[in-house]
């Protein structure tokens, strides 16, 4: 693995949807392996199509698709179940199965290694069991194994999310708006947890985020796409006001943050503005 | 500041837009209604000699006479609850397949429309008549009657649970999708879970409806307590029909309590 041998890589990927809306227009990328890559870009640029096209819950129009070896992109239906088992997949509004438990959510992250009757009678082999608990201590979530997913707080629900996708086993994450919405502390903690694990597993993610300075706070590289193209890709220190202008358009990239005096101040400022966004989505 | 005085009325935008079309509308309705009001002939002569024939009739129920065709009643009662729970168990086995077949994101569009096609026969028929057609197949008796309500809970709970998982959050299913869990794991996982409540309701629902239904197939010929009541009606023995329907107003209010304590406790 490596530079050399990445883990995912798109070529020429184009999705057009049947309504005639080019979502991703001859995207290439590549994430080597324990690389956190942010997505960012106006609502409709093509982030969440982009992740979905790697698993394929959203067809691609033309180009491929590798994970590692593997073209995902040519798969037929039954490779494409055991190649979903190595692509985790984090969402924005947690999508767990909410009258479920906490266990029988991360379980569910195992589906694709055992056979329907297992998974029926919640018969999960030991080690399966084994490592759930342990995810599930890593994300600091021991008490609540037993809880039904609908009774625990947004941050702790998104604990959940991480632990199912890392039941996967897998070799990269796609991780689709984590943050949107949780309230700005909790923002942060989510994001910092699934960096850190990507670092302690050696894991790929694509981060797709609107949320552009916590972004920077924690991811290594930084990817913008604008109307389907790549229009930027480096390090986070290079997103500058021309950079934010080229991905989401004309806009006083300067004023917000340096209203007023002191640096503390300014994130104050930041968080305030945050939590009335997620009030209102 | 505007230089124009902002206005200071408002009023909600009419649903139809044209103003001749709505009063025009408004007015045939109200023309519509008070001609078919006139056309119904209410003979006042004739309500008034019923009145007393009325009261004689309610005063025959009374007392309810529960001792008398005891026997009748109680084979009657058996057979009607055998026949409600009966239809129901099979009836909601049956709908499950038909109704996941008929959820238009869950299957593939000839399944689809073929699940959907055995609900639109199921729904377009009324108990009786199903009943009348199935006495003339398998004779009087409570096997028509089982027939009957099954082949109705079949129409009634796999469209309502089809709907259902038509609305359910997408998300969590497709999260599952996404794990690489087979078609299965992904019903038992991500819809099952989401529509269990409602389907758990349903049910109790049509045991509650199958047993006034059997009350009314059973005049028709089907068996249970219906045909006791028919019997009863047609010996003129008014306080033993009394008694006939006092308890199916009980087992009705008591199904409705019980099921609304059971839907509450599944959410």
């Amino acid at each position: 693995m490596g530079a050399a041998h990445p883990t995912l890589r798109l070529e020429q990927v184009v999705k057009r949807y049947a309504t005639g809306d080019l979502a991703l227009d001859k995207v290439d990328l590549q994430v080597p392996a324990g690389q956190v890559m942010a997505l960012i870009g106006p609502s409709g640029a093509g982030k969440s199509t982009l992740i979905r096209c790697v698993n394929r819950l959203v067809e691609p129009s033309s180009g491929r698709i590798f994970l590692g070896d593997t073209e995902l992109s040519a798969l037929s239906r039954r490779e494409l179940r055991r190649a979903r088992r190595r692509m985790g997949m984090i969402f924005q509004e947690f999508a767990l199965v909410e009258r479920l438990t906490v266990m029988e959510n991360v379980l569910s992250g195992y589906l694709g290694h055992v056979g329907f009757w297992r998974s029926y009678f919640r018969r999960f082999p030991r080690a399966a069991v084994a490592q759930a608990f342990a995810t599930l201590e890593r994300v600091g979530l021991s008490e609540h194994v037993d809880k039904r997913a609908d009774a625990l707080s947004g941050g702790q629900r998104q604990r959940v999310g991480i632990a199912r996708a890392l039941q996967q086993n897998p070799q990269i994450l796609l991780v689709d708006e984590p943050t949107a919405s949780l309230d700005p502390k909790t923002s942060r903690q989510i994001l910092r947890l699934i960096c850190e694990i990507c670092t302690e597993r050696n894991l790929a993610a694509i981060i797709n985020i609107h949320d552009v300075q916590l972004a920077q706070l924690f991811v290594q590289r930084v990817v913008g796409l604008r109307a389907g193209r790549v229009v930027f890709d480096g390090s986070p220190d290079e997103l500058d006001a021309a950079v934010l202008t080229r991905i989401y358009g004309e806009e006083d990239w300067t004023a917000a943050p340096r209203r007023r005096g002191g640096r503390e101040e300014d994130e104050d400022t930041l968080d305030v503005d945050e939590e009335r966004l997620a009030g209102m989505t | 500041m505007s230089t124009t005085p902002l206005p200071l009325y408002w009023r909600p935008p009419p649903l139809i837009a044209n103003a001749r079309l709505r009063w025009c509308l408004i007015g045939g309705a109200g023309v519509y209604l008070v001609l078919a009001f006139a056309s119904l002939e209410v003979n006042w002569q004739r309500v008034l000699e019923g009145l007393p024939r009325a009261v004689r009739l309610v005063a025959a129920f009374f007392p309810p006479d529960f001792t008398s065709r005891q026997a009748d009643i109680i084979e009657g009662m058996i057979e009607s609850l055998t026949m409600t729970v009966t239809s129901t168990v099979a009836g909601v086995l049956i709908s499950v397949p038909i109704g996941i077949g008929a959820a238009r994101n869950v299957a593939p569009l000839p399944v689809y429309l073929a699940c959907r096609g055995i609900i639109a026969v199921s729904r377009s028929f009324q108990e009786i008549i199903i009943a009348i057609v199935l006495v003339a197949l398998v004779g009087f008796g409570p096997l028509a009657g089982f027939l009957t309500l099954s082949f109705a809970t079949i129409g009634f709970l796999s469209k309502l649970l089809a709907e259902d998982i038509e609305d359910i959050d997408p998300s969590p299913a497709e999260a599952v999708r996404a794990t690489g869990a087979s078609w299965l794991q992904w019903l038992n996982y991500g819809i099952q879970p989401q529509v269990m409540p409602r389907l758990i309701g349903l049910g109790l629902y049509r045991l509650d409806i199958n047993f006034r239904e059997s009350a009314v197939i059973g005049i028709v010929g089907a068996g249970g307590i219906g045909a006791t009541l028919n019997t009863a009606i047609d010996r003129y023995e008014f306080d033993s029909a009394a008694a006939i329907l006092v308890l199916i107003i009980v087992i009705v209010m008591a199904a409705e309590y019980i099921s609304s304590w059971i839907r509450g406790r599944v959410q």
